[in-house]
């Protein structure tokens, strides 16, 4: 089978953005990565069973309608409680209300257990960058 | 003339259709208890002998049969997580016409490994981990069923990547490696591995329950009932070169122990605004529930529909409709001979049906997104099927049927639960549907011909929910 990393991806809680995961599914599938896609309206659960099936080495959530900070709490702890111990998890979007500092935003979401946040408009490049770097995916 | 013979051997009743293969016509149907004890023709001769009594004797031309009898095919299965390879695997163990006694997630521990020993399943359905994904379960899961004392075949149909060495591990028991029922996330794959269960149902399981001796003398095509059944369903919605199948279907077979349900539609989302989660769902799906049956799962179907729906439909008072049910549990062989059981057996084939076309169809929900009112589908949208079959001695022998068969339809005080709307109910009368299953594999339209005919209805109409 392929060695390429594999993620996880889908846009988390009652959030219907539809394209933008679209855009970044094939952005990751590009970038050579193996993505499962999961579409809109995920919940902490789809990541997680899909992750363990397809052993996944990332979970990238999308939100983008302001409840990211409440969709996402806890879903480090399910990930430990399933067995995907030290999965890499990424969370990015408009992910909380308002227009708030991004560094005290980022603060909250890794005191939850996310390894990046990433702010609105980030391009999928630099997601994609970091991800090589995190996965150490030589270029 | 042309006779043709199809047998079904069930777990109780050995039934027989003559087909005449020239006209193209249904001869007769008999039926006498299975003796599967002794020996299995014993049971077959006394049928034969009584569909001889209406037709005359027949010289057969062909032979073909199903079986139930002894167990039917009895399947244990394994996946990874419960939503996904191991629903995976259920649904191929179905689909094959298994009696799938239970299916595990994650990893097998000791007590499980006792559990299988003690079953002694069939076949036993290996999976887990999308093809390049998980390894790790279901290597670990090989370790424990190479343990298990019990001399069972071992079907590998999981993450390709672990598979050759799964057979490793499975090394001195009979194995087969299949494609993954799951291959990559959400897409269900279940066909390869139906086949082999197939494969594996007529080379060995038919030896090992003494029906062999009956297999001398049948031309070919051995298969689990429930698989004659599918076909003959599938047929039937379908249509064939040079005949029209009626479209898209509900079958509903309400037995002693079991329910079963087949759907032979797409069933996925029809708009837009509607969201699909879980695992898509197979065309030609089926499922058994085993805690409702008119007889021996008479309990089952109290616990899930309530007794105060017992109450409503059958017209009976709490106390004594709670005694008669513990009578009939008690005493599975009792006919509805009364006016008082009649009642009783109407509401609960009623209620059966409800129950289990419920469980198999589909569940809309409602979601408030900031982009307005959102529906989140799972399992099967059955709204738009227009026919309905039903078969199942309750549902055969009473006059009742349709009223009966027409809880499978949505209740409109329940628009989240996918059944279908309104539709036409044909019934089993002649109980000839496992029949024309086996029919269908050499003569596909005269079966076809012949269900259109015999599945008859009493209304003309299209029914709605009672």
């Amino acid at each position: 089978m392929s060695k390429k990393k594999k993620l996880v991806i889908g846009v988390i809680g009652a959030d219907v953005h539809a394209v933008g995961i679209q855009i970044l599914y094939h952005a990751f599938q590009d970038a050579g990565f193996d993505v499962t896609n999961l579409g809109v309206m995920v919940s902490q659960e789809e990541y997680i069973d899909a992750a363990i099936e397809t052993n996944a080495d990332a979970i990238v959530v999308s939100s983008l309608y302001g409840q990211g900070e409440l969709d996402c709490r806890g879903m480090r702890e399910k990930c430990d409680e399933a067995g995907l111990k030290g999965i890499l998890l990424y969370v990015g979007g408009n992910i909380v209300i308002g227009k708030q500092n991004f560094a005290d935003v980022e603060k909250r979401f890794k005191a939850m257990g996310f390894d990046r946040a990433f702010p609105p408009g980030t391009p999928p490049e630099t997601t994609i960058k970091a991800l090589k770097e995190d996965l150490k995916v030589e270029d | 003339m042309k006779p043709i013979l199809l047998i079904d051997f069930g777990s109780t009743y050995t039934k027989v259709t003559a087909v005449d293969g020239d006209a193209g016509e249904l001869l007769g149907t008999a039926a006498a208890y299975t003796t599967v004890q002794t020996d299995i023709n014993d049971g077959l001769d006394s049928a034969l002998k009584r569909l001889f009594e209406k037709t005359g004797p027949l010289e057969f031309a062909e032979r073909y049969a199903c079986s139930s009898a002894a167990g039917g095919l009895r399947m244990m299965a394994c996946g990874l997580v419960p939503e996904l390879t191991a629903s995976a695997a259920r649904q191929a163990s179905l689909g094959a016409g298994a009696k799938v006694v239970k299916v595990y997630s994650y990893q097998l521990n000791e007590d499980d490994a006792e559990e299988i020993a003690a079953q002694k399943p069939d076949i036993f359905l290996l999976a887990g981990g999308t093809d390049g994904g998980n390894s790790e379960v279901i290597l670990h899961n090989a370790k424990v069923l190479a343990g298990v004392e019990a001399d069972f075949p071992v079907i590998i149909a999981g993450n390709r990547s672990a598979a050759r060495q799964c057979q490793r591990i499975l090394e001195g028991r009979q194995t087969f490696v299949c494609e993954n029922v799951m291959p990559r996330f959400g897409v269900l794959n279940i066909e390869p591995t139906q086949k082999k269960i197939r494969d594996v149902f007529l080379e060995r399981i038919i030896k090992a329950k003494g029906l062999s001796r009956a297999s001398e003398l049948i031309s070919g095509i051995m298969m689990p009932t429930p698989s004659a059944m599918m076909t003959a369903m599938q047929l039937l919605a379908e249509g064939c070169e040079g005949e029209k199948g009626i479209g898209d279907l509900v079958a509903v077979d309400v037995g002693g122990a079991t329910t079963d349900v087949y759907s032979i539609a797409d069933g996925m989302p029809r708009g837009m605004e509607t969201v699909y989660k879980g695992l898509p769902e197979p065309y030609v799906k089926r499922t058994v529930e085993g805690d409702i049956g008119m007889r021996y799962s008479i309990h089952g179907i109290v616990e899930a529909a309530g007794m105060d729906r017992v109450c409503e439909l059958s017209g009976l008072e709490e106390g004594r409709a709670a005694e008669l049910i513990d009578h009939l549990a008690a005493y599975t062989e009792t006919l509805p001979d009364t006016d008082e059981l009649e009642r009783l057996d109407f509401a609960l084939a009623s209620l059966a049906v409800e129950t289990a076309v419920t469980r198999h169809a589909g569940t809309m929900e409602q979601a408030y997104t900031m982009m307005g009112l959102t529906y989140v589908q799972t399992g099967k949208d059955l709204r738009d099927v227009r026919q309905i079959v039903v078969t199942g001695g309750s549902l055969i022998h009473t006059r009742r049927t349709e009223e009966i068969a027409a809880h499978a339809l949505q209740d409109p005080r329940k628009p989240m639960n996918l059944l279908p709307q309104k539709a036409k109910i044909r019934i089993d009368r002649r109980y000839i549907l496992a029949a024309m299953g086996l029919l269908s594999r050499t003569e596909p339209q005269m079966a076809l011909r012949i269900m259109k005919k015999e599945l008859t209805c009493d209304g003309s109409t299209e029914q709605t929910h009672p």
